[in-house]
């Protein structure tokens, strides 16, 4: 089978996020794999494993995306491409990440791609759809099982803590969702593998893509940081009076009742 | 100069830490509490290649280098120094001089399944009347019939009653000055005549296996000689500049925890209307603590650069050794400190970190050892 992986890079989830000038500060911040991009890789390998066939890790970054996809082929991922938009691209969104995809996908006969549900930075969820969309394969999104038989998919799928049962032809995009496995740390010997594995670097030239083919379709206008919470306050007395005080108060002061 | 670790080096920390945080560090308050060796951790530790990260692949090992070990042995210390004492003895002292001093045969025998994780190893030279002065041993292997003889008794021993493999350090002769010849033998642990008791009842590091052994006509074949039998004192010298250089990396992992746990209470923890971390009394303790662990940091892993590119380490492994191990008792001591009445409480485990931290300032050599190594080395 051949598979591949969109992967993207985000912010270690221990970091604290501060904004300069309305932009976020990516000043000397650890990178991770995205955590649902995680689930993809474990899937992908998983799928080889049972099914024989490659597996593909791509990622659309910069020159530092490179630490996330060894880390991916030392988990046991065989292949991983770099599509390094650095000196070329301003800026991107969902649109131009998608039609970079599909630029490089689309002579691949990929049988199955999966990405993660979401991304845990902009979380818009929507590279991995219109991927599909673009390459005119069927899509399922948060996947939280997956049992391939020839050619049919069997899908649990995530509907708001429900599952739905689903059976898909491939080629096949997935994306998936906590609860689908439980990705394995890369081992020490994986480690040592993963430098001598192939790791390609394209840029949207080599795409045959411009600039211009990639303008993105949004516009940020702002980016703050939630308000700090305010202290709370405790009402005090017996149980009658404080629900008496802290009615009159969403009443009156709050007016939201 | 290069200060930075390798892309490999900066995976295997990450992979290490995610590890030890999400496997560990759960049960380290049960390690340390009921002194119950985790053997399920040791042999997920296994299966992850950790036990064989300095040893090449040929040998089961992952071809990695010193300083990756030592950034593993950090790692885990970090969360835990019992599993991290253990680790550290089964990799330096059970499998390193195996692939030292090993023929083929013995490396592809014993040592082979210590790397890829599947049995422990343990290095049996302390005896009850020779600790520092490991020239001292009583222990004695006579060579019978192709077979060497070995009766005496070993004590402290990390990890024996779980190895699959002891080496032991015996007297085999005398050297026309007089002096004892000393030999390592591989002792398989289920020889007769073979007991592992472990009759301890330890301060710290309570989880890490230590053992007494008495060996008591126990025969092995003489193939089981380790290395040169003229120089198993060089040898075990040798060993123990490499197993300084783990134990090192424990005392960094134990002060980096030290650091992080009263750095964290210090900005949480509120007296006089602000937060302590504001006091100068507090901020001078927690900038030395920063201070000694960056400098102990650079030290350890300049010694395993060293080693890694085959240069003499006898002096700096001592000196990290030295270093890394004083700074993690008097950083887990501030950091008791640094909690006033709760860090005396098990609750905040910086007290665990103090009694864990004490022994790496014994074991592999006493701070007073290092010096004199140190000494020796500068030509006293």
């Amino acid at each position: 089978m051949n598979i591949y992986v969109l992967l993207k890079k985000t912010f270690d989830t221990e970091e604290k996020i501060a904004v300069t000038n309305g932009e976020i500060d990516s000043d000397g911040v650890e990178y991770i794999i995205n955590p649902y991009d995680e689930y993809a890789v474990e899937e992908a390998i998983k799928q080889r494993d049972a099914h024989g066939g490659e597996v593909t890790v791509v990622t659309v970054g910069d020159e530092d995306s490179e630490k996330q996809l060894r880390t991916a082929l030392a988990m046991g991922a065989d292949k991983a491409v770099l599509i390094n938009t650095e000196d070329d691209l301003e800026d991107g969104d969902q649109f131009t990440t998608a039609k970079i995809l599909e630029a490089y996908l689309e002579d691949k006969e990929a049988d199955l791609i999966l990405a993660g549900n979401v991304a845990i930075d902009e979380a818009s969820g929507q590279v991995g759809p219109r991927l599909a969309e673009r390459l005119g394969i069927a899509c399922v999104t948060t996947i939280t099982g997956l049992e391939i038989d020839g050619d049919l998919a069997k899908i649990d799928k995530d509907v708001e803590g429900d599952v739905e049962k689903l059976e898909v032809n491939l080629p096949l995009l997935v994306t998936c969702q906590q609860g689908l496995n439980d990705p394995r740390y890369p081992s020490l010997p994986g480690i040592m593998k993963a430098k001598k594995k192939p790791l390609e670097e394209l840029e949207i030239d080599d795409l045959d893509l411009e600039e211009d083919d990639l303008e993105p379709k949004t516009k940020t206008v702002d980016i703050f940081l939630p308000p700090e919470k305010e202290a709370g306050r405790v009402l005090e007395g017996e149980i009658a009076d404080q629900v008496k005080e802290l009615v009159s108060l969403l009443r009156n002061e709050k007016k939201v009742l | 100069m290069d200060f930075e670790l390798s892309k490999e080096q900066t995976m295997i920390r990450k992979m290490v830490r995610d590890f030890a945080e999400n496997v560990i560090k759960p049960r380290t308050v049960e390690i340390d509490t009921q002194a119950k060796f985790p053997l399920d951790i040791f042999k997920q530790m296994g299966e992850l290649g950790l036990m064989g990260i300095p040893f090449p692949e040929e040998y089961g090992g992952s071809g990695g280098d010193t300083l990756s070990y030592a950034v593993a042995v950090e790692e885990i210390g970090r969360v835990c120094g019992s599993t991290g004492l253990s680790y550290a003895a089964n990799v330096s002292l059970g499998a390193s001089p195996i692939y030292y001093f090993g023929t083929e045969e013995q490396k592809q025998h014993f040592l082979k399944p210590i790397a890829q994780g599947k049995v422990l190893a343990s290095f049996g030279l302390t005896e009850p009347n020779a600790g520092s002065d490991a020239g001292g041993t009583k222990t004695t292997a006579i060579l019978q019939n192709d077979e060497y003889v070995i009766n005496g008794e070993k004590c402290f021993i990390t990890n024996a009653n779980y190895a699959d493999t002891i080496t032991v350090t015996a007297v085999t002769g005398k050297r026309p000055d007089g002096k004892n010849i000393i030999s390592a033998i591989l002792v398989p642990a289920n020889t007769k005549g073979l007991k592992i008791t472990s009759p301890y009842d330890k301060m710290g590091v309570r989880g890490s296996d230590t053992a007494e052994i008495i060996l008591d006509n126990v025969h092995v074949p003489k193939e089981n000689l380790l290395g040169d039998p003229e120089k198993g004192f060089k040898q075990f010298l040798y060993t123990l500049d490499g197993g300084r250089i783990s134990i090192a990396a424990l005392g960094l992992g134990i002060a980096q925890a030290s650091l992080e746990k009263a750095l964290a209470y210090a900005k949480e923890r509120s007296q006089f209307g602000k937060s302590i971390a504001n006091f100068q009394a507090i901020q001078f303790k927690l900038a030395d603590m920063a201070m000694e662990v960056e400098l102990a940091r650079n030290m350890v892993y300049k010694a395993a650069w060293l080693k890694d590119h085959n240069k003499p380490f006898t002096k700096e492994a001592a000196y990290a050794k030295l270093f890394a191990t004083e700074t993690a008792t008097r950083a887990a001591n501030q950091a008791i400190q640094i909690h006033g009445g709760y860090g005396y409480m098990r609750e905040y485990e910086v007290e665990r970190y103090l009694r864990d931290a004490k022994l790496l300032e014994i074991g592999e050599g006493t701070s007073e050892v290092q010096r004199m190594v140190i000494a020796r080395q500068l030509g006293c």
